[in-house]
């Protein structure tokens, strides 16, 4: 730490990154016993936060979406229901009340989603309007222009000023991994994001691709797991965008259990940002009741 | 001895002996690639006494990658013209027409005598462009302008039903595979093919012929294997939405209408000789197409009847 007021050095360790991508694989060659599998599927669905972030949002399309978070498949008995349901600001209170009593956190984006290009004040008033609209965890963005020119101080002082306005509404940071360009660069964002007070980190807006990936995911747990070491403070994470299978789902579940242990497979500490996620976890919890496979013709669109 | 002397001993004919056949792996064809099977195993059928050569044995997850392919390449083939699609049926007419010989003599190998192997090769080729032919025809003989008696102008016309799960003939490889393979498609439905299980090079080889004639990936998709292994799995499959069975044994059909009652799929039965001129009609087309009647409101301008 350096003497000169606030201004702090942020250094991370250097990622080895053939490694990860290596590592990354290899979660994918686990076998899953079926037993195992009907849990897993369970655990993805109540991990998901259902998300619609479209310009052409109406309130008929959130309030459909609130519905199917509370009734994913009512055919089948047992399901649990989705962590949350993640909207844009002007929707969050017709979402809260849609799902008053459900047990449904309400998150929303907010900080100029998905650029991140204004001003503080504006991203401020975009966190505050969502929080006092009900809000129960704030999805923010950082500013990747900034982190690109090396403007560390900047990034990490907006995140700490945004979890200031959060209140007790919970902060998930976005670092937009497709645009930071390398792991090393994903892992530094993220130890800019959690020394600044995230609770947890966030991927991608899902606007871009690449969104989520195995190996950006494990830098991040890896952040996460380190962080935990040190302090013995726990944050959570959320991969976003890209995760539209249940298989590749159960992937990152055995990821994240074994790189940072049970206490992170809970809906509290990580979630899956996705959409059409939860059609292709209902199918495949459909295909093991009744031993057919499904066509996606008998869910609901989202 | 020199390397020289060795050559020079061992003759004339080295040249020729020392060449090693490169043998084909018949290999499977999904989404437009030609994958093993996932599972690993293998047959070989064998005809007159002589093995074929290895075969993938399809598993019920190579029957899902199917489904899946042709469930994604559905919504754009069936938007395709009509157009489009016939010049494409007669592209793969154009394609097997070159490779006419290599279907002979696979059809010999697997047990055909050389005249009928001929025959069912050109025969082949006129199916496909017959069912060209009919791509941008069969509405106009199908569709209607129905009577009704309020202000409505109703209308009647075919749609593809979607996924057509095709189990093909057991004694005619490739005749019977084309002579069904063709209406399904003509209409805009893509299909799996489980080729015969006595004689399925033809199959093998007749998705080099589609996979080189502007057929987009996953509109046919073609399995190797047992078809008792697999009955259950596309018979039960809710994205599965016809099958078109030909020269199955009366107790197989059974089973597959039996499984496939569970969505209410359609299954079609075919026992015919394709070598008939007559096996060839666009009723086969109207067989994988559902009616879609609309009713579009009009103004009734007088007792004179419908004004549109």
């Amino acid at each position: 730490m350096n003497q000169s007021g606030t201004a702090r050095v942020f250094s991370s360790p250097a990622i080895d990154q053939v490694g990860v991508v290596e590592r990354a694989k290899r979660f994918t060659a686990r076998s899953i016993k079926s037993q195992a599998k009907r849990q897993g599927l369970g655990m993805v669905l109540s991990m998901i936060d259902l998300t619609t972030l479209e310009g052409m949002d109406t309130e008929g399309k959130v309030k459909q979406l609130c519905y199917k978070a509370q009734h994913l498949h009512d055919s089948i008995d047992g399901l649990p229901n989705v962590a949350a349901v993640c909207v844009y600001p002007n929707f969050v209170g017709l979402a809260k009340r849609s799902l008053a009593g459900s047990g449904i956190k309400v998150a929303s984006v907010a900080t100029a989603f998905p650029s991140g290009n204004s001003s503080l004040e504006i991203k401020l008033a975009d966190v505050s309007m969502a929080v006092s609209e009900g809000a129960d965890e704030i999805d923010m963005v950082i500013s990747r222009g900034r982190f690109h020119r090396g403007d560390y101080n900047f990034v990490f002082d907006e995140i700490a000023a945004v979890k200031a306005a959060c209140g007790e509404s919970r902060l998930k940071t976005i670092l937009e991994t497709g645009e930071l360009g390398s792991l090393d660069k994903v892992r530094l964002a993220s130890d800019i994001a959690i020394a600044a007070g995230a609770d947890f980190i966030k991927t991608s807006t899902g606007k871009i691709q690449p969104a989520a990936t195995m190996p950006v995911t494990l830098v991040m747990l890896e952040a996460i797991r380190d962080h935990f070491q040190k302090t013995g403070l726990m944050v959570g994470m959320k991969p976003a965008g890209g995760i539209s299978k249940a298989k590749l789902a159960l992937h990152y579940l055995i990821m994240v259990k074994e790189t940072l242990g049970d206490d992170w497979l809970d809906p509290k500490w990580f979630r899956f940002g996705a959409s059409s996620l939860a059609n292709d976890v209902l199918m495949q919890i459909a295909k093991q009741q009744t031993g057919a496979y499904q066509a996606a013709n008998y869910f609901a669109i989202d | 001895m020199t390397v020289e002397e060795s050559n020079k001993n061992s003759g004339e004919n080295s040249a020729k002996s020392e060449r090693l056949e490169v043998l084909k792996t018949y290999k499977m064809y999904i989404d437009g690639k030609f994958p093993r099977t996932e599972s690993a195993r293998y047959y070989q059928p064998v005809v007159n006494g002589s093995s074929l050569g290895n075969v993938c044995l399809a598993s019920r997850k190579d029957v899902r990658n199917a489904v899946v392919a042709a469930r994604s390449a559905q919504a754009g083939w069936s938007r395709r013209t009509a157009y489009n699609r016939a010049q494409i049926l007669y592209r793969i007419a154009e394609m097997l027409e070159g490779r006419s010989q290599q279907f002979s003599e696979e059809l010999v190998r697997q047990g055909l005598d050389v005249e009928t192997a001929e025959i069912h090769v050109s025969q082949s080729i006129d199916r496909l462009i017959y069912y060209a032919g009919w791509c941008d025809k069969y509405q106009q003989v199908f569709s209607a302008v129905n009577p009704v008696a309020s202000s409505h102008f109703n209308f009647s016309t075919l749609e593809p039903v979607g996924v057509v799960f095709t189990v093909a003939s057991r004694d005619c490889p490739l005749l019977g595979l084309v002579s069904l393979i063709a209406p399904v498609i003509a209409s805009g439905n893509t299909c799996v093919v489980l080729a015969s299980e006595k004689c399925p090079l033809s199959a093998v080889t007749f998705a080099e012929v589609l996979a080189t004639s502007d057929v987009p990936g996953g509109v046919v998709n073609i399995l190797t294997g047992r078809i008792k292994e697999l009955t259950e799995h596309f018979s039960r499959h809710l994205d599965v939405n016809a099958i078109a069975c030909d020269g199955l044994e009366p107790g197989l059909n059974t089973e597959i209408k039996e499984f496939a009652s569970e969505n209410i799929k359609r299954v079609k039965i075919y026992h015919q000789d394709w070598s008939t001129e007559a096996t060839a009609n666009p009723y086969l087309i109207q067989d994988f197409c559902e009616v879609k009647t609309t009713w579009h409101p009009i103004e009734q301008i007088s007792e004179s009847g419908a004004a549109y």
